[in-house]
């Protein structure tokens, strides 16, 4: 099946393939970070052993996760180059400057310091450590900030101009067509375009809450097998916090994400609702979105809520998919399906993480098993949230790899043809297919296609089979902490001494 | 000197930075099979453990600088040599994990494992990096639009395997050295022989490769000829290369690992005078990409001049403190 098609298809589903693994990884390593440091900061304030303890366990775990991350990040980056050709020509006046900060000022930093936070305790003072592992959560955090920047100017770019290439000195025809491409003449307008700072708080919220669930996940574990009890409680508490406030603010987030994209990619949002046709609209809950029918079968929907949400009133219109010519709207039930998983993981990891709270206060938490088991698994779905709200937006921007703008009159009313459907001005971004390289062959992706699905398989049970073990060795021993911080086999074992059966 | 020429010499010493920084890791991967048993094979990646991954940034922020400065040329490069570079990045996946997982399991089997993941993947890497810059001195066939048009075993030629094999050679010679400055007792007497072992292989593929370029690619020879300014730096070149076994002699290690690094910083100067004006030498008829058409803006490439101008300095002091806090040669306990 793979191999009948064509190029453009194989490098979307290589870069999905390759993006969605990576994309494992850089939220935990964010989320972990920000705990890290702030144990570290704990023990320098407190000088109790245990934040040091809890640090050191979970600097073990970010640092499966940053190996990992690195290595499959640099494969993003260069395939930009290798599958995405056209593309960075296009865009490379203007993406890659973005792409190059985020090497200068964020992967430097958080490389360099993670070393001295993984290797260094015996090298360096307590306050310096806090200081590398504040730097890593720095680094961590820039490195986010450049590459949403990034994305976000290919889902509404700002500050650039289209303008032809010159070759010597002359306009540059090939065949008769003007070569043309994308220049900043705004870096802050660039920087800042309209998506930026909600994608931004977006992603971040979503680090935090995949970061906080592997947290919770770990200590409610710990605490059904009755091990490393004061630990884990403390871990899970913080853990509750974490994920209770960026859930909460996930809503206002998204809320605000929702309205954005509603402005700047009105097709987009009709994919994620599965709105096909200009009207007053519903939000539907649950669905399967029937491209052929243009409606959605077995659809359980909020009437109305639509047109509030975006307009603060039930009964406005909202921008349908039947507003774009067939040729510019993008495939509906990919996005439907992430769009929905989204919000539906969302929704229930507040439940639980409010419903939590509220029996942590009552002191009452500890005592549910089903609920520890509930935050055992929680993991799983702050991982499909984070991957699908990534897929929902990225395949809701097709076909375009860079959104063009709808064409406006002077008063800023976007214009329609004579069948009543929205005008893109084409020129002025870039559709998929034709960003894709030409010096490539279908062979050759299908080929990276299998190498990777081959390698990141085998990464991906190794990962899983290495974070077991530092799982099942647990935090170093309050007694063996004056021991190097190095995770060798004696640590291993110590950590297994409390693994009796639960107290 | 014009923006476009400040970033083709920034993009040289990235690339150096790079070589020399990355090159001691990748080369105490390709002589890692020498080492004696689990233990030595140990201490090797202990060595190398804290510093490997912020070498390797450097190899990240070349791509990225190359991508904002000359996106033609990236675009062009990468697309032509699409199936060795998706062989690099298996490569360096492979070792990236190679060498953060080794410690984590004691057991014979997975670290025999890992240890020919870490090789096998230190040696793709480099013998890649040593067929590109061969097939970029050489040239290859571009459209007008600076698509390659040949097919994947054009870039493997005699000239580019010799390229290949020299950058092995390289970085085995360079590995070799900086194992040697960071451990003491068994190890070191092991690697004292192959010091000049790696040496005299480097010896021979870097007089070979030096004749074959002169002997094959004539428009290198006329690009040097209009570059006498280049001199010093094969003269350079040719006494950090004599220096070697002098140093070591003198068992003035220290030295020998400094002539070593300033002589990959030779060799990449040496490839950027004998590609310069050209980022992409094209062998059909239409034109080259050169550093002027194969460029970003103007205002782009001053913009990138800026974020350098704050990221370099703060860079320079992270590295620094990370190789002083691990400075001190690694032992087993």
């Amino acid at each position: 099946m793979l191999a009948e098609m064509d190029v453009v298809m194989l490098s979307r589903i290589q870069f999905a393939l390759t993006i969605m693994f990576h994309y494992l990884f850089p939220p935990l390593t964010i989320g972990l970070g920000v705990i890290i440091a702030w144990l570290e900061g704990m023990f320098l304030w407190k000088k109790e052993q245990i934040y040091m303890d809890a640090a050191r366990f979970w600097t073990g775990i970010f640092g499966v996760n940053f190996a990992i991350g690195v290595a499959t990040g640099i494969v993003m980056e260069f395939e930009f180059g290798t599958n995405w050709a056209m593309y960075s020509r296009f865009v490379g006046d203007v993406f890659g400057s973005a792409l190059a900060a985020e090497g200068i000022f964020a992967f430097f930093l958080e490389s360099g310091f993670l070393a001295i936070l993984v290797y260094g305790h015996d090298r360096v003072s307590p306050a310096f450590h806090f200081f590398a592992a504040c730097m890593v959560a720095l680094g961590s955090i820039f490195s986010s900030v450049w590459i949403t920047i990034a994305n976000s100017w290919q889902q509404t770019p700002a500050g650039h101009e289209i303008v032809q290439m010159t070759r010597n000195g002359e306009p540059w025809f090939v065949d008769g067509q003007p070569i043309m491409r994308a220049e900043i003449v705004d870096f802050w307008a660039m920087v800042f375009n309209p998506s930026t700072m909600h994608r931004l708080i977006h992603v971040w919220l979503g680090c935090f809450i995949m970061g906080a669930c592997l947290v919770l996940s770990i200590s409610a574990w710990y605490l059904i097998r009755g091990k490393h009890e004061e630990f884990a409680k403390k871990s899970l508490t913080g853990g509750l916090f974490l994920c209770l406030f960026s859930c909460l603010a996930m809503f206002v987030s998204g809320h605000f994400q929702a309205k954005m994209v509603y402005e700047h990619q009105p097709a987009k949002l009709a994919a994620f609702e599965g709105h096909f046709e200009t009207g007053p609209a519903g939000m539907s809950l649950v669905g399967i979105p029937n491209e052929e029918t243009e409606s959605i079968d077995m659809n359980v929907e909020v009437p109305g809520a639509l047109s509030f949400l975006v307009h603060e009133d039930f009964n406005e219109d909202v921008i349908g998919l039947d507003k774009f010519k067939p040729e510019d709207r993008p495939p509906v039930k990919i996005p439907y399906f992430a769009y929905h998983i989204m919000i539906g993981t969302g929704v229930s990891l507040t439940g639980l993480m409010v419903l939590s709270t509220f029996w942590l206060w009552r002191g009452t938490l500890f005592d549910k098993r089903w609920v520890m088991w509930l935050f055992v698994i929680s993991i799983v779905p702050a991982i499909a949230g984070n991957e699908a709200g990534w897929v929902a937006t990225e395949v809701g921007r097709q076909p375009w790899i860079v959104q063009a703008p709808l064409k406006v009159d002077e008063s800023g009313v976007r214009v329609e043809d004579e069948s009543g459907q929205f005008i893109y001005e084409s020129e002025l971004g870039l559709r998929t297919n034709d960003a894709v390289s030409k010096a490539i062959t279908s062979e050759q992706v299908l080929t990276s296609i299998i190498m990777f699905g081959a390698i990141y398989f085998l990464l991906g049970i190794l990962w899983l089979f290495v974070l077991n073990r530092k799982i099942q060795a647990g935090p170093p021993h309050k007694d063996d902490s004056s021991k190097s911080g190095n995770d060798d086999l004696a640590e291993a074992l110590t950590g297994h001494h409390s693994l009796t059966e639960g107290s | 000197m014009d923006l476009n020429l400040i970033w083709f010499i920034l993009l040289g010493v990235l690339l150096a930075g790079y070589a020399i920084l990355d090159g001691f890791d990748l080369g105490v991967g390709i002589i890692h099979p020498i080492l004696g048993g689990e233990k030595e094979r140990g201490l090797a990646i202990k060595a190398i453990g804290p510093l490997w991954d912020g070498n390797e940034v450097w190899l990240v922020t070349f791509g990225g600088a190359l991508f904002a400065a000359f996106p033609e040329a990236y675009a062009t490069i990468l697309s032509a040599m699409y199936l060795p570079i998706m062989l690099l990045l298996f490569c360096l996946i492979l070792r990236a994990v190679s060498i953060d997982f080794y410690s984590k399991v004691e057991s014979r089997f997975w670290k025999l494992f890992w240890d020919c993941g870490f090789t096998i993947s230190s040696l793709g890497a480099t013998i890649v990096f040593g067929v590109a810059a061969g097939n970029l001195i050489q040239g290859f066939p571009i459209d007008e639009r600076g698509t390659y048009t040949g097919d994947l075993i054009g870039l493997f030629t005699p000239y580019t395997l010799a390229t290949g094999f020299l950058a092995t050679t390289v970085f085995a010679m360079h590995g070799a050295m900086f194992l040697f400055l960071k451990t003491t007792g068994d190890v070191r007497e092991r690697l004292k022989g192959w010091l000049w072992h790696t040496w005299g292989v480097f010896l021979i593929a870097y007089i070979l490769v030096s004749m074959m370029t002169l002997i094959e690619n004539e428009h290198v020879v006329d690009n040097i000829k209009q570059a006498p300014w280049a001199i010093p730096i094969v003269i350079l070149n040719v006494l950090c290369v004599a220096n070697i076994p002098r140093a070591i002699m003198a068992e003035k290690y220290a030295q020998a690992f400094a002539s070593s690094s300033i002589n990959i910083a030779c060799l990449v100067g040496l490839y950027s005078v004998s590609t310069f004006p050209n980022m992409v030498y094209s062998t059909s008829e239409s034109t080259s990409l050169d550093i002027y058409n194969a460029a970003s803006s103007q205002g782009t490439l001053w913009l990138m001049c800026i974020i350098a101008m704050i990221g370099v300095p703060l860079i320079a002091s992270y590295t620094a403190i990370v190789y002083w806090t691990f400075r001190h040669p690694v032992t087993e306990s």
